[in-house]
């Protein structure tokens, strides 16, 4: 499969690859996917106190697609509050990396991840609204 | 050392350079038509082609008349399982396979399905084999076909062909055997072998693309019905003019396959076993199939918390398969690997080395450490890997399938 000149920028020189304390109260974690499925992510934001995410960490098991698109994630959260990361849409990952269709699912995961990590913030720091829209099964 | 270094010859071979000299005069200077018998165009042309015959039946030990020439193995497996099963639909139409065959086989017995025959798939056992005795309890009186491919593609064990011969023969059902893989590499005496019909593919032996051969036994006779009507060629069984240079190097390939085969399988096997000497020093590795009962040229192995298609991407100097069919439009892993009870992670994390003919040992060396030096990379960026380091049992996560 021929990838993207992005996809493979991010391939072979990922961005903030490593982890973070997932105790630390500053620390949201995120993690999606299914070993079984070949692609599991783990995004991480350390958010500041006014609700800015000043740094991002990944890890992920999976193919190229997958890795470039949580290396792109973690540069994009950063600098953003948590409302503007949630907003991330993984159709604008898949355009930025130029992704195949059959790809697009490794954006969505992305996506999933920067959710489920602004989530776990959230829910740390007791801020989980309950009138959230209802998730789609 | 020229890069990427080719370790996919299971995929295909390089035409022998042999080979090629053996088919450049028959593209350009003697075209003629092995079917025409009015002149000598047609008889030099028709010469070459019956002692390329000769050649590709001195290899397995057959009648050169037993043989049919096709456009390749696929071709030889749709003609001989169609050929068969329609011929004699009326003593039954009970056709038996296993899972791990070549999609070939696979989609053929779907569409035989798709006409009204019933197909069983035998599972095989964690080492890739299949359990004879599982095998004799599939057989019904209806039973008309029997297909097991002699050496896996992705694994490169090797089905114990004699015995099933013997099963299939005692009770008088058709035997087909899916060779592609098993020319030049383990030795087919179709004199002893109670093999009926067998499939041969030129390319997976420093052969052509694009011709391969099917063995359709004289004694006891084999009928076929034949899936391609024409002119009458290959005694009606398969239509359509000879691609004469294509025959040529297809009985070239084979005949030197006959003469060297065995020196060069000991090289070869020597190569493929230090590759596995180094890679089996990386923690958490695993080797899919018998080591064995296998070819001398595979190793298919996985590593444990890397994605299959990511290594692919990572050690691109070295051109490999993936048993993930993460590359194709299907997430599915490969069904081989989960027809021996490999979990999807192990099944993801597959890379099939083939090694060939024109492998050097320092080849080997360099892919051990490029390989060695990308998993580590990969594993500092799994989740998985860190979560196995810290002692998690992956096994009780509760995952998302997605």
């Amino acid at each position: 499969m021929a990838y993207s000149s992005k996809v493979i920028d991010h391939y072979e020189n990922p961005r903030n690859v490593g982890s973070f304390d997932k105790g630390d109260d500053s620390i949201g974690t995120g993690m999606v996917g299914a070993p079984a499925c070949g692609d599991v992510m783990k995004l991480q934001i350390r958010v500041n106190e006014r609700g800015i995410i000043e740094d991002a960490r990944f890890k992920t098991y999976g193919c190229g697609s997958a890795i470039a698109s949580s290396s792109l994630v973690t540069e994009w959260v950063k600098g953003r509050t948590l409302e503007e990361a949630a907003k991330i849409r993984n159709t604008q990952i898949a355009e930025e990396l130029a992704l195949p269709p059959v790809k697009i699912h490794c954006s969505i995961l992305a996506e999933d991840a920067i959710k489920a990590a602004v989530e776990d913030y959230r829910r740390k720091h007791g801020q989980l609204e309950q009138q959230a829209e209802p998730k789609a099964a | 050392m020229q890069l990427p270094i080719y370790l996919d010859y299971s995929a295909t071979t390089p035409v022998d350079p042999r080979v090629v000299d053996a088919m450049i005069p028959w593209l350009r200077d003697h075209f003629g038509n092995p079917a025409s018998r009015s002149h000598a165009y047609g008889w030099e042309a028709e010469k070459a082609v019956e002692t390329a015959r000769e050649n590709v039946a001195a290899l397995v030990n057959c009648d050169p008349r037993e043989l049919i020439w096709t456009s390749g193995a696929t071709e030889s497996i749709n003609l001989a399982l169609k050929g068969a099963a329609h011929f004699y639909k009326d003593k039954g139409k009970h056709l038996v396979t296993v899972k791990t065959e070549h999609k070939a086989t696979l989609d053929t017995m779907r569409e035989l399905e798709r006409e009204g025959f019933e197909v069983t798939y035998l599972d095989v056992e964690t080492d890739g084999l299949l359990d004879l005795a599982k095998l004799e309890a599939a057989l019904r009186p209806d039973t008309s076909v029997v297909s097991v491919m002699f050496v896996n593609n992705e694994i490169g064990v090797i089905q114990d062909i004699p015995a099933i011969g013997e099963m299939c023969r005692s009770r008088g059902i058709i035997f087909h055997v899916d060779a592609a893989q098993a020319t030049g590499k383990v030795v087919v005496d179709l004199g002893q072998l109670k093999v009926d019909l067998m499939s041969f593919s030129a390319h997976k032996t420093y052969g052509p693309k694009g011709v391969g051969a099917l063995f359709v036994r004289r004694k006891p006779r084999v009928r076929l019905e034949a899936q391609m009507h024409g002119g009458g060629h290959e005694r009606g069984l398969r239509s359509g003019t000879l691609p004469t240079h294509q025959i040529v190097g297809m009985g070239e390939a084979f005949r030197i396959a006959r003469e060297e085969m065995a020196t060069e399988n000991e090289r070869i096997r020597m190569l493929r076993d230090r590759l596995w000497a180094g890679l089996s020093q990386i923690e958490q590795v695993y080797l899919n199939g018998d080591f064995e009962r296998r070819v001398p040229h595979n190793l298919n192995v996985s590593f444990n918390f890397v994605e299959g298609e990511s290594l692919i991407m990572a050690i691109k100097d070295v051109a490999v398969s993936s048993g993930s069919a993460c590359t194709s439009a299907s997430l599915e892993p490969s069904y081989v690997l989960r027809a021996l009870g490999r979990s999807d992670e192990l099944a993801h994390s597959s890379i099939r080395f083939t090694v060939g003919r024109f492998t050097t040992q320092e080849e080997i060396d360099y892919t051990i450490s490029l390989v060695t030096r990308q998993v580590a990379r990969l594993r500092e960026m799994s989740p998985l890997w860190e979560m196995y380091k810290d002692g998690v049992d992956l096994n009780s996560v509760q995952w998302a399938a997605h």
